[in-house]
């Protein structure tokens, strides 16, 4: 059981392999190992028997067959004639999708009410707290259930919608607005929009430079902003100006044309970023409280303003303490989107969980919606520790 | 050095500005600047349009007794649906003329956990108040309690190896000796056990009737899912956090791919896992209850999270103490549970609250394997086609049920913080 195997090789006298903590470690880890092993082959073989007795075929070939189900929200072309495979990857699609945003939009809310907290007035700072001590007291999906039933009960059926401009209809079957017709510049004006980006970081870089060696600052938001809404819209331009637009209009018991964000989808994002923010908030705010109150006074006595300070001499020294517990919030964002299960929101798992009712195949289905959340999981971390480490301080 | 007195008209200052009473904390907390006093202003106005719509809603339009959603219609809130609803919420579908029965334990529950946060209890006190909690917790729950002679062997074999491990060369001999004898006794009996020499003996409570699990609901159901299915994962936790602290490789290795695997994937898949798949792994024949199921999915999810708080307790303790441990010549069992451990576990007591306010949260997921947990019941409750319609009535009363738990519990493990660090803090 001794674990110390350190030195044992440097003793002249020969100890009696029983007191040779070496050979204990070892036999140690060969017993537990060999324990998690038969717990393993008895499982395996219950799982086989029980398997063959109910007469399901193991393997990944029902991947191909049809799903025959409908998914109410998909990024792809998406039909019941489809695989399950392709079924499961449009969950996995909306996953990303609900993820991605929330993380996005609740570290931004998160952010203003960490901020807040930590305002001088103290009515904001009383109601930032308790936003974040309500939203993180209460079950998310409760939350969810909240915001879902609130949606689909209080919004008007699709003929007594909210009309605003004949074109956003607001019911309880989401948003319908607008949206162009399809046209090949919508595509040009994609790459467009890319070429804007990676010219927008070059110019960045160029004028950080710059501001260091010379001291002139640049104006890289305005120009930046004029980049990326400039290219596309002179592609737009070159080919035309396409102006055609797909309207909602009210045809039987529900819109057609436009399109639409479901209520499933809203209620599942604004839940999940605003639980989220209300820990985000908290990290931010110790994150700040946690560095000395000489930046603040110093920034102060330069004479930089309440925003410079918080922008300028704050926030980025905040940003490493903040940032490892980040990474677990945005962990949790990926992982709670998995509650789209219970409002009825075709994620992954909604998606893996109708495929294991139709096929029975459940120890293939887990395998995958493990697998693929370790994948979501490991890239988000390995991003956001390489984004730890450029953002470290650099000590000698 | 001769001062003139300045002579004529002398500028008069304006007093300073008052800093004291209510008028001085209102201008230095809400007018401060023009900026924050526009801020103020818009804050008033926006708390008071959503305040007054609130109360509006859920107390000057509301209705508090009806005899059904019909009579509520057209008005504001309808706690009559609570009125009416509040003791299937609570207890679910346990019966009716027995609600007595979860009620108290519910209250066992509490006494324990508020009991167990009293530092003046954190001795050999709290193990025999969750013996006896435990005991009348589950008892009043099932109305009758069977013992098998394997949980008591299995009982004297866990207590007496970690008995004997932990006092060896600290205890007198017969201390020790008695510990040996009691991990044989276990160990031997239930070796005849399996071997059906020794017969299956079991000890019958029979207090109340008996109440299958697929009946318990609510409240109960959530604390018993929190309580001790963190209870059982924290001994699970500490063997995992030692596992990956471990110099052992393939000890080590079995660890880190366990914890990093279940904290990588969300609780529902897990939950989905145990509900389909325990079946699978179990002989033919075997059915194992659906209470059951999802117990043991808090566990294994638990644990991992339990044994990543507790890691960190074990890596804030200097190096010096394993090696004095070490110099001492403790055994590792002796190193472990003498020095190491109880400095370590005080460190992560209000991160393991924070946890147990996470899971009594994440215990409602276990809805969506049909457990009626309290939010399923409060779910429930607005199937009633009498009762349609009032969703936000019976959520927020579920939600402030939730809040005044996790609330107080946050408050708590605040309050401990600053407790357990007043040696440390200058």
């Amino acid at each position: 059981m001794a674990v110390e195997a350190v030195g044992s090789r440097s003793h002249t006298t020969r100890v009696a392999p029983w007191n040779d903590p070496t050979v204990r470690g070892w036999v140690f880890q060969i017993v537990i190992v060999g324990l998690v092993v038969a717990l393993a082959w008895f499982l395996v073989s219950n799982t086989l028997e029980n398997l063959a007795r109910q007469k399901i075929a193991s393997g990944f070939h029902y991947l191909d067959r049809e799903a025959g189900f409908e998914i109410g929200d998909t990024m792809i072309a998406y039909s019941p004639a489809n695989t399950y495979a392709r079924a499961i990857f449009v969950g996995l699609l909306n996953t990303l999708k609900v993820a991605g945003i929330g993380i996005v939009l609740s570290t931004i809310l998160g952010t203003l009410i960490g901020v807040g907290r930590l305002s001088p007035n103290w009515l904001l700072s009383k109601i930032c707290e308790y936003y974040v001590e309500i939203f993180r007291n209460v079950p998310l999906l409760l939350w969810l259930f909240l915001i879902y039933k609130l949606i689909s009960e209080a919004f008007p059926g699709p003929r007594q919608a909210i009309n605003v401009l004949n074109s956003f209809f607001l019911s309880n079957r989401g948003l319908y607005f607008p949206v162009p017709l399809a046209n090949p510049a919508h595509q040009w004006m994609g790459v467009a929009f890319l070429v804007a980006v990676v010219a927008t970081w070059f110019m960045a870089r160029w004028a950080r430079k710059r501001q260091e060696a010379t001291g002139q600052p640049f104006h890289t938001i305005y120009t930046g902003v004029g980049l990326l809404v400039g290219l596309p819209a002179l592609v737009w331009l070159a080919f035309g100006a396409p102006v055609g637009m797909s309207w909602p209009a009210l045809k039987g018991f529900n819109f057609v044309g436009g399109t639409v964000i479901q209520p499933e989808f809203t209620a599942l994002l604004v839940g999940l970023v605003l639980y989220t923010s209300a820990f985000v908030a908290e990290i931010v705010r110790s994150g700040i409280l946690a560095l000395n109150k000489g930046q603040s006074e110093a920034a102060a006595a330069i004479g930089l303003s309440r925003g410079q300070i918080m922008r300028l001499v704050l926030l980025p020294q905040a940003m490493r303490i903040i940032v490892p517990p980040m990474t677990s919030q945005y962990l949790n964002i990926t992982k709670n989107s998995s509650l789209a299960i219970a409002i009825g929101y075709p994620d992954l798992v909604a998606s893996v969980n109708v495929t294991i009712n139709q096929t029975g195949q459940a120890i293939e289905n887990i395998l995958i919606i493990m697998a693929a959340y370790l994948t979501v999981s490991l890239s988000i971390s390995a991003f956001m520790n390489w984004y730890n480490k450029r953002i470290a301080l650099r000590e000698r | 050095m001769s001062d003139a007195m300045p002579t004529g008209e002398r500028r008069q200052l304006a007093p300073p500005v008052d800093h004291t009473g209510v008028m001085g904390w209102m201008r230095r907390n809400l007018f401060s600047s023009w900026g924050n006093g526009i801020t103020t202003i818009v804050l008033i106005a926006a708390v008071a349009w959503l305040l007054s719509g609130f109360l509006h809603w859920a107390v000057f339009t509301a209705t508090f007794t009806a005899p059904n959603g019909q009579a509520c219609r057209g008005h504001g809130a309808c706690w009559a649906l609570i009125h009416e609803k509040y003791r299937y919420i609570f207890f679910g579908s346990f019966p009716y003329q027995q609600h007595w029965r979860p009620l108290l334990a519910v209250l066992t529950m509490l006494a324990m956990l508020v009991s167990s946060a009293d530092r003046r209890m954190w001795n050999g006190r709290l193990v025999v108040i969750w013996l006896v909690g435990t005991f009348i917790t589950f008892l009043l729950m099932f109305g009758v309690l069977s013992f098998s002679i394997s949980f008591f062997l299995t009982i004297a074999l866990i207590c007496g190896g970690i008995g004997m491990f932990a006092r060896a060369g600290v205890g007198t001999a017969v201390e020790v000796n008695g510990w040996r004898a009691m991990a044989a006794i276990g160990a031997v009996g239930l070796v005849l056990r399996i071997l059906d020499i020794l017969p299956a003996w079991s000890l019958n409570i029979r207090a109340f009737d008996y109440v299958e699990t697929g009946l318990w609901g609510g409240l109960p159901v959530t604390m018993i899912l929190a309580t001790y299915g963190l209870a059982f994962a924290f001994p699970y936790g500490i063997l995992l956090a030692l596992g990956r602290r471990s110099n052992l490789p393939l000890i080590k290795g079995l660890c880190v791919g366990f914890i990093e695997l279940i904290r990588g994937v969300p609780l529902i898949s897990l939950l989905i896992m145990a509900s389909v798949m325990l079946p699978l792994f179990l002989p033919s024949g075997t059915t194992i209850d659906k209470f059951l199921r999802a117990l043991v999915a808090v566990i294994l999810f638990a644990g991992a999270y339990i044994a990543e708080i507790i890691r960190g307790g074990l890596q804030s303790l200097p190096k010096g103490q394993f090696e004095a441990a070490d110099a001492m010549a403790l055994s590792y069992p002796q190193k472990t549970i003498l020095i190491i451990l109880p400095q370590a576990l005080r460190v992560v007591i209000p991160p393991l609250i924070n946890t147990f306010i996470g899971f009594f949260k994440d215990t409602s997921l276990v809805l969506i394997i049909g457990i009626f947990d309290f939010l399923n019941t409060a779910n429930q409750a607005l199937v009633d086609p009498n009762w349609a319609g009032f969703p936000a009535e019976v959520y927020l009363f579920a939600a402030f049920v939730y809040f005044c738990f996790c609330f107080s519990m946050s408050r708590y493990s605040k309050y401990l913080e600053v407790e357990l660090n007043k040696g440390t803090r200058r």
